[in-house]
């Protein structure tokens, strides 16, 4: 592929705090290599700032493998940008041509605050993933690995549902910011797996609860969640998680 | 966990939506069968003794609450679904995700408002006139294949019918299939045979419905 340096103009999203009211900020970037990701580009853009004494955009990062899920952008209209299957910190520039005007966005959702400029607080999937509670395990030694017998495609659809980097990229994308297909992700490894049996009830119900308590919408099955994950996660696990929040709701003894 | 707790979680309200909407579904089978006794060519004869029996017979008439219940239900908590969910964003995007959904999986709250308007329209057309008529008991019916072919002389009223029977088409392409999503089919190989079905049901019964006024409003009955 051929190795180019791009001009670009960025429509970026400033907001000082969570109460102020926030804005665009129009910037110019000059001579962005083409093999630098998104957040390097970010990078350069922050450099330019700083030099000319404006104060940096803030924006979360962490990994810049795609495999912690902080770097939460929605550009141009989708989250994680225009790629499929990817995260923002794997975005390359060579998604982008020469002249061309892109727009970023932090997450918007009540239930995602903006902290500063492109930063949002997702403590609210913490409270969720906490709400979920224990997973019982004999104590002892550890038991040997093949002790358990399951079978092959449980162990894959939960493996493939364990994926989700809680980069909360579904509820950016969802017309109801739901937080459904994160949630599903997360009662599905366990709910695949003989290990998270004795617990499954309970579970879910305390789940979906602290959902709907962090103020995220009620799904509708769209889909746009899983267009847009980037790990795949599949839509449906949303069906499993709805499957098992009825079994509990009507077999549960209390 | 209390049935309350179950019923107004975000989950829960996705299930009476479900519920209400599979029943529905399976309500317009049966109108969708009763009414194409027009078709029978006879000036209506079949048509109005079926149309006797669901209007005077106790049976029906009992079947016919839980259907206003049902269908109450279903439009109280989808309009308000709509409207929480659409609280749910705060700030909107400057640049919308249109990519990977339908327009008509996003816009289930305008279809189906539009459903409403139409069968207030419909259900003043038809159903109100007979019963007020038959003075909400099992009184005497009007002619109601008279009724229709009075009603759909009219250019206007062919259209708003053809308007409301596109709406619920497209409320059902996507509606059918996520009613069985949301009571929980997450097989592929049922998805799959949910997803056909709901593709041939959203086109099926709305067209056998807009068929109707057109066979009246171009003679083809006589
Ligand atoms: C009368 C006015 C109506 C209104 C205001 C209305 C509104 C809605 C809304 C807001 C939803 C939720 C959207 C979603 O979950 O994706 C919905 C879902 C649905 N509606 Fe309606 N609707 C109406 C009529 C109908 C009719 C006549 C039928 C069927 C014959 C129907 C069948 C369904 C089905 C099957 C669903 C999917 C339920 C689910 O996703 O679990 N609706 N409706
Ligand atoms: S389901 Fe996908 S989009 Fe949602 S939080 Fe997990 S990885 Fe991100
Ligand atoms: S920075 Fe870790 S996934 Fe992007």
């Amino acid at each position: 592929m051929e190795h180019k340096n791009i001009n670009l103009t960025l429509k970026v999203w400033r907001q000082q705090s969570t109460v102020s009211k926030g804005e665009f900020v129009t910037y110019q970037v000059k001579n962005i290599s083409q093999e630098m990701s998104f957040l390097e580009m970010f990078d350069v853009l922050n450099e330019q700032l700083i030099q000319e004494d404006k104060e940096p955009i803030a924006f979360d990062h962490d990994c810049r493998e795609g495999i912690c899920g902080m770097c939460s952008m929605y550009i141009d209209g989708k989250p994680h940008g225009p790629w499929q299957a990817n995260t923002t910190c794997q975005l390359h520039m060579r998604a982008f041509n020469d002249g061309d005007t892109i727009t970023v966005e932090p997450w918007r959702a009540q239930a995602f605050p903006v902290l500063k400029d492109l930063v949002v607080d997702r403590t609210s999937f913490d409270r969720i993933i906490q709400a979920g509670g224990y997973v019982s395990v004999n104590t002892g030694n550890a038991v040997d690995g093949n002790s358990l017998p399951i079978n092959k495609n449980d162990a894959d659809a939960s493996f493939a549902a364990a994926m989700c980097i809680g980069c909360g990229a579904c509820v950016a994308a969802c017309k109801n910011s739901s937080a459904m297909l994160f949630l599903s992700a997360k009662v599905s490894h366990l709910a695949l797996l003989p290990q998270g049996d004795p617990e499954r009830q309970s579970r879910v119900v305390n789940m979906v609860a602290q959902m709907d308590k962090e103020g995220f919408g009620a799904c509708t099955n769209t889909g746009a969640c899983e267009a847009t994950c980037p790990k795949e996660i599949s839509l449906s696990n949303i069906a499993r998680l709805n499957q098992e929040y009825l079994l509990a709701s009507f077999t549960s003894a209390e | 966990m209390t049935w309350k707790e179950v019923f107004t979680s975000s989950v829960g309200k996705k299930l009476v939506m479900s519920f209400t909407g599979i029943f529905l579904i399976l309500f317009l089978i049966v109108h969708a069968g009763l009414n194409a006794c027009i078709w029978a060519n006879d000036g209506g004869t079949m048509f109005n003794a079926g149309a006797h029996f669901m209007g005077n017979n106790v049976v029906p008439r009992i079947l016919e609450i839980g259907l206003f219940v049902g269908l109450f239900l279903h439009i109280i908590q989808g309009l308000m679904l709509e409207i929480s969910n659409r609280s749910k964003r705060g700030t909107n995007y400057a640049v919308s995700y249109s990519k990977g959904s339908k327009w008509y999986s996003r816009s289930m709250g305008l279809l189906g408002t539009i459903i409403l308007i139409f069968l207030v329209i419909h259900l003043s057309d038809f159903w109100l006139p007979n019963r007020a008529h038959q003075g909400f008991l099992l009184g005497e019916e009007i002619n109601l294949y008279a009724k229709m072919q009075e009603e759909f002389s009219e250019l206007w009223v062919v259209i708003v019918y053809v308007a409301g029977c596109l709406s619920l088409g497209y409320h059902l392409a996507h509606g059918f299939q996520s009613a069985f999503r949301t009571i929980g089919v997450h097989n592929k190989r049922y998805n799959a045979i949910f997803s056909c079905l709901g593709y041939g049901y959203a086109i099926i019964i709305p067209l056998a419905f807009i068929m109707m006024p057109i066979s009246f409003y171009f003679h083809w009955l006589n």
